[in-house]
């Protein structure tokens, strides 16, 4: 990964800094727009990833709906939600959010992660896991503000969307977006997908959708992953899209400060042994507490 | 449970092989004290590993990363197996006495080694029993939080929510742990003849009078009672 590595800016469990000298001209960061508003769950994305990145998942059952697997697997990187919904008016809405990594800008598996290069981050902003140093301890799950990784029963690594991370290394867009019919799925720079998106939003609020909205949440520092929504108000209205994400708490403090401060608790502790010993010195039993001993035990001899 | 060892030696007796030295912990003891011991070290190890990135090369006494995270829990229950039966060899003994409190108190006296001024002490001190109950907590807080994280087999049935809680007391519990650890091996050094007590087994007269007197009485008084009088 040689030439990789110096696009990479963050990598997991490494205090120091990555190599960063190069500062790519206009346009590093990059970013998919899902627009959910022109999107017909046709799947085609789900099996360009499929055939794209050689995933094979089990055949499962039909539940009587669309959605198909039910959910996100090590085989299955990207799926079509499909959520029915009643709007206040008495329509019925079919709202449908293809899922996946959203590539964070301030990402809860990578600060979870303990295994050094386990998960990058790239100067483009795509949120990778490197399988190879990955040690499939799964704290990436309990780090994601998403729900996204999934651990493989077969090898024990996580896996999710690389975002097409060795397409896009070479100038192609991800598998997704060259598969999708309706133009849904575009992939560009973040500013010019902001743009886009802007332009998007502003058709359908002319169109009745008064809170169209883009969902680039700022909890997480914003994603590379975004979705045009109908309902940006209620994001939850789409198969429970977080309408506040964020690196939980409990993670901030596992990950955060207990590092640093676990490991100066342990070593005080230590020291404050060691400076005990050389200042106060041993308690040792010497032979006038072996006389003294003696003379108990013969006073008890005495007296029965 | 002394009377389940093989052999002569007895547990709270006068050892008569070897001039009069008190047996303090049988070979079944140490045995059992020596496995919890090795089990903390590894699980210690293999857990600072996984805990800050500075240690991730501990990993490698491991055999790797995927090793560290395959042995780590495995290593853990044998500690928590091993503890729970030398708990029961000397959790009796680690009960609270008002004389325990009074010890606590002092100490100043204590960590200055003015034991004089010190309450008589039973088979342990107040400090040896906050040991017992730190380690009984942090174990019990390991074993359910390291239940919950641990991925291969359990983490899918629980909300993650639970999951994270459960990262965060895994590693404070293992903190604490550690820490008390560390003053359980410190006051070991500290006091001279302890290491020998839990290696070979034996105190001396004087250190048992010196450090546990009151113990030292009853088994003084248990061995003149059973002694034929020679006069």
């Amino acid at each position: 990964m040689a030439l990789q590595s110096l696009d990479i800016v963050r990598r997991s469990a490494t205090t120091t800094r990555s190599p960063d000298i190069r500062e790519p001209s206009g346009g590093r960061q990059v970013a998919k727009l899902i627009d959910t508003t022109k999107c017909i769950g046709c799947k085609a994305c789900q099996v360009a990833c499929m055939e794209w990145n050689d995933l094979r998942d089990e055949i499962g059952t039909n539940i009587g709906q669309y959605q198909n697997p039910h959910d996100l697997s090590a085989n299955s990187w990207t799926l079509m939600r499909f959520a029915e919904v009643e709007s206040p008016k008495g329509d019925l809405e079919w709202l449908i959010r293809k899922d996946g990594c959203m590539h964070c800008e301030d990402p809860g598996c990578l600060k979870a992660c303990p295994a050094p290069g386990a998960i990058v981050q790239y100067a483009n902003g795509i949120v990778d896991f490197h399988e190879e140093n990955c040690i499939g301890c799964g704290y990436c799950i309990a780090g994601c503000p998403f729900d996204i990784p999934r651990i493989s029963k077969k090898d024990h690594k996580v896996y999710k969307c690389t975002l097409c991370s060795d397409r896009v290394a070479v100038g192609l867009e991800p598998a997704c977006i060259k598969a999708c019919p309706t133009g849904a799925l575009v992939f560009g720079t973040k500013d010019d997908m902001k743009q886009h998106a802007a332009g998007r939003i502003e058709d359908l609020k002319s169109r009745g959708f008064e809170h169209a909205g883009l969902y680039d949440p700022a909890g997480v520092g914003g994603t590379h992953v975004m979705y045009v929504l109908h309902h940006a108000d209620q994001p939850q209205l789409y198969s429970d899209l977080p309408a506040d994400p964020h690196i939980s708490p409990a993670v901030r403090l596992w990950k955060g400060v207990s590092k640093p401060l676990g490991l100066a608790i342990m070593g005080l502790t230590a020291l404050a042994g060691f400076f005990h010993y050389i200042r106060v010195g041993p308690d040792e039993t010497d032979a006038s507490d072996e006389a003294a001993a003696r003379e108990l035990a013969k006073s008890l001899e005495k007296t029965p | 449970m002394s009377d389940l060892e093989l052999g002569p030696e007895r547990r709270d007796t006068v050892s008569p092989e070897h001039h009069g030295m008190i047996v303090r912990y049988t070979a079944g003891d140490r045995t059992n004290h020596w496995i919890v011991a090795m089990a903390f070290v590894l699980a210690a190890l293999s857990g600072l590993a996984l805990f800050h990135p500075a240690l991730f090369g501990l990993s490698g006494l491991f055999g790797g990363g995927p090793w560290t995270r395959i042995l780590h829990p495995f290593i853990g229950l044998v500690m928590l197996l091993a503890f729970v039966l030398l708990a029961l060899r000397v959790g009796s003994e680690n009960r609270m006495q008002p004389r325990d409190w009074r010890w606590l108190r002092q100490y100043r006296d204590v960590v200055n080694n003015r034991e004089e001024r010190l309450p008589e002490v039973g088979r342990y001190n107040a400090g040896q029993k906050l040991v017992f109950y730190a380690v009984v907590l942090c174990l019990a807080g390991l074993l359910l939080s390291g239940l919950v994280i641990w991925r291969a087999y359990f983490s899918l049935y629980f909300p993650v929510a639970v999951v994270r809680l459960a990262a965060v007391v895994h590693a404070v519990s293992a903190l604490v742990l550690i820490c008390t650890i560390i003053v359980h091996i410190y006051a070991a050094i500290w006091v001279k003849g302890s290491i020998e007590a839990m290696t070979r087994g034996r105190v001396t007269p004087g250190w048992a009078w010196k450090h546990h007197r009151v113990w030292f009485r009853e088994i003084m008084t248990r061995a003149a009672s059973s002694r034929p009088r020679s006069d």
